[in-house]
């Protein structure tokens, strides 16, 4: 892998953490698994790119694009509520009318920057080479929000959002107003998400209806590879676990993409990446000997 | 542990990267996702290239790679690529294209089977693309379809065009549809299909509206054309298509391009740049090469007859 690679894989999986963060938010803290956020990245992107197209100041468009996916959480939230419609079904229908949505913001399917001034354009005025300016901003960034997510899950709001999440029922008897925090969490989450992808465009020069395709399982894989990683029992140390698997991820597939030296093909690339993914996660495994099946094993060895 | 064996070996592969002969000309190529289409590209821009006197595995190291759908390994692609600092890079579709420029603005990059480069922000300008970039598109030359039309059913002016709204390339080509119609006199009478189930109600919803039926390159209305077709022939209402194997399944005409000529096209710029040319000089390539496919025996099922220089002018005649 050449540094240049690396750099980038370490650039996406910074970007990625914030989708890791939002979807360890909704499937892990509130315990709701929200498929929104294969709609609320591309319609940050969406929104960031139409905005900064037509003139808006960069980081107010990029705001507006994490207040956008906010919305569309909050929709997903008074499905469910409501509605009484599935968790499962509220997010995939949000999903999918988000994808018609995102093709009306941009009007057409792919919207490039043409060369506008982004978020990032302050970066290329550092004295280092962009491809580490990059990632030093992003990780500064990244670390920023990470940080007002783990202030805010300590608060008493965040606390009120744990417990709804880990214990409905004795978070009711407490007088936890379930739709309250639930409509909250799951607009943070989708905000968090929507910002990845303004920050994606705004890195990549344009917006594509197609962006979405995936991110939730991009997500969850980085959310299940850093709770292997780092198991944690703290909130603080649990968002840096995502943040660490959102990294491990993009490192794997920078991996994988050097399969045709091993005589594997273009076509290989997904297998390689799951292999690479199990992989380490039964290598994090053998190392810890609390975990059941690997003591097990110890033990037939022993005997 | 086949895992590991399997990880290993690709971890070794890592630190030896991708290794190229020394005199071998460095080319890396992807595309966005496993299609037909995109393959068919591959082809053509490989074997222009293999005309041009750079052969694979020969005088030619090509590294191809697929992101399997997801932009975020596109990207990664690419970085990929530049980092092996290689003679070309080489895009199939338009993620593929707009990640290659995010990446590199020195190092060459032809695109191919991109529908609108201009739009896309990848060229100045079609003529003089300016930048490190150019190649070839994939937009259907509608203004050619309405000619067929008007060739096929001289009355014409309401032309029903049936499209998944859902699909971009659809929406685009719907668009220049409307467009190019408005200035020829066209009134355009849309119906929409989500899924191929819905494609027959979409055709029979047409039917006292339209006076000729339109079907664009969409692969959901594509797929069920032969409701169409019945739809045709029981209401008397032509049916012409925008891609030749529809003619193969009942529609009457259709003027189309196939997607090895487009790499093709895109493949003789490849080698005029790794033979020196500027890329930014090289004018966008466009499809020239149309194959026209009729069917008589459905245009008598559906109330017309194919004029004889129609027929005469065919690539191929479906019987």
């Amino acid at each position: 892998m050449s540094l240049f690679a690396f750099m980038g894989a370490l650039e996406a999986g910074l970007i990625f953490g914030l989708v890791a963060i939002g979807v360890f938010l909704s499937f892990r803290v509130l315990d709701f698994p929200d498929l929104t956020v294969d709609g609320s990245f591309p319609l940050g992107a969406a929104v960031a790119a139409v905005g900064i197209v037509s003139g808006l100041d960069p980081y107010l468009a990029t705001l507006i694009a994490a207040l956008a996916g906010f919305l569309a959480g909050v929709v997903t939230a008074q499905l469910h509520l409501r509605l009484g419609i599935i968790h499962l079904l509220a997010s995939i229908l949000v999903m999918l009318a988000l994808y018609s949505i995102n093709l009306r913001i941009m009007g057409r399917p792919n919207t490039p920057l043409l060369n506008a001034d982004t978020v990032f354009t302050p970066v290329e005025a550092l004295p280092l080479p962009m491809m580490f300016a990059m990632p030093l901003v992003l990780a500064v960034v990244i670390l920023l929000a990470k940080l007002i997510i783990d202030w805010f899950l300590s608060t008493e709001t965040g606390l009120a959002l744990r417990a709804a999440g880990a214990n409905p029922r004795m978070a009711a008897a407490q007088g936890v107003d379930r739709s309250r925090v639930l409509t909250l969490g799951l607009g943070l989450s989708n905000a968090l998400v929507a910002l990845a992808g303004a920050l994606f465009a705004q890195a990549q020069g344009f917006a594509d209806v197609t962006m979405g395709v995936g991110i939730i399982i991009i997500g969850l894989a980085a959310v299940i590879v850093g709770e292997t990683l780092l198991p944690a029992r703290t909130i603080i140390l649990a968002t840096l676990a995502v943040l660490i698997g959102s990294i491990a991820y993009r490192i794997a597939i920078a991996f994988a993409l050097n399969l045709d030296a091993v005589g594997l093909r273009a076509q290989d690339l997904n297998l390689v990446t799951a292999c690479l993914v199990v992989a380490a996660i039964a290598a994090a495994r053998l190392r810890r000997p609390g975990l059941p099946r690997v003591r097990l094993r110890k033990e037939a060895r022993n005997a | 542990m086949r895992v590991f064996t399997l990880t290993a070996a690709a971890l070794a592969a890592s630190l030896v990267g991708h290794a190229a002969l020394a005199d071998q000309i460095s080319v890396k190529l992807s595309y966005i996702v496993d299609h037909p289409a995109i393959d068919d590209t591959r082809d053509g821009i490989v074997a222009a290239l293999a005309e041009g006197g750079f052969v694979v595995g020969e005088t030619m190291d090509l590294e191809e790679q697929s992101a399997q759908g997801a932009m975020t390994t596109q990207v990664q692609i690419n970085e990929k690529f530049v980092g092996e600092n290689p003679d070309m890079i080489v895009a199939i579709s338009t993620p593929s294209a707009q990640t290659a420029m995010a990446v590199t603005d020195d190092i060459p990059i032809i695109f191919a089977a991109v529908t609108d480069p201009l739009s896309a922000g990848l060229v100045d300008s079609y003529e003089a693309p300016g930048r490190n970039l150019t190649g070839s598109s994939d937009l259907t030359p509608i203004d050619k379809h309405l000619e067929l039309i008007t060739r096929i059913v001289p009355g014409a002016q309401r032309i029903g065009v049936i499209y998944n709204g859902g699909e971009a390339n659809s929406v685009k080509q719907v668009d220049l549809v409307k467009k190019e119609a408005a200035e020829a006199g066209f009134e355009i009478i849309e119906a929409t299909a989500i899924q191929s189930g819905a494609v027959l109600d979409a055709a029979r919803s047409l039917v006292g509206k339209a006076d000729v039926i339109y079907v664009p390159t969409d692969s959901t209305v594509v797929s069920a054309i032969e409701a169409v077709v019945k739809v045709g022939q029981d209401a008397d209402l032509p049916v012409i298509a925008a891609d030749t194997s529809s003619v193969e399944r009942g529609a009457i005409a259709a003027l189309g391009f196939n997607y090895f000529d487009i790499g093709f096209a895109a493949g003789e710029h490849a080698v005029a740049v790794l033979n020196g040319t500027e890329p930014g000089t090289l004018p966008v390539r466009f499809i020239d090469k149309l194959d026209l496919f009729v069917n008589p025996a459905s245009a008598a099922e559906m109330g017309v007859t194919l004029p004889d220089d129609l027929l005469d002018e065919a690539t191929r005649v479906v019987d």
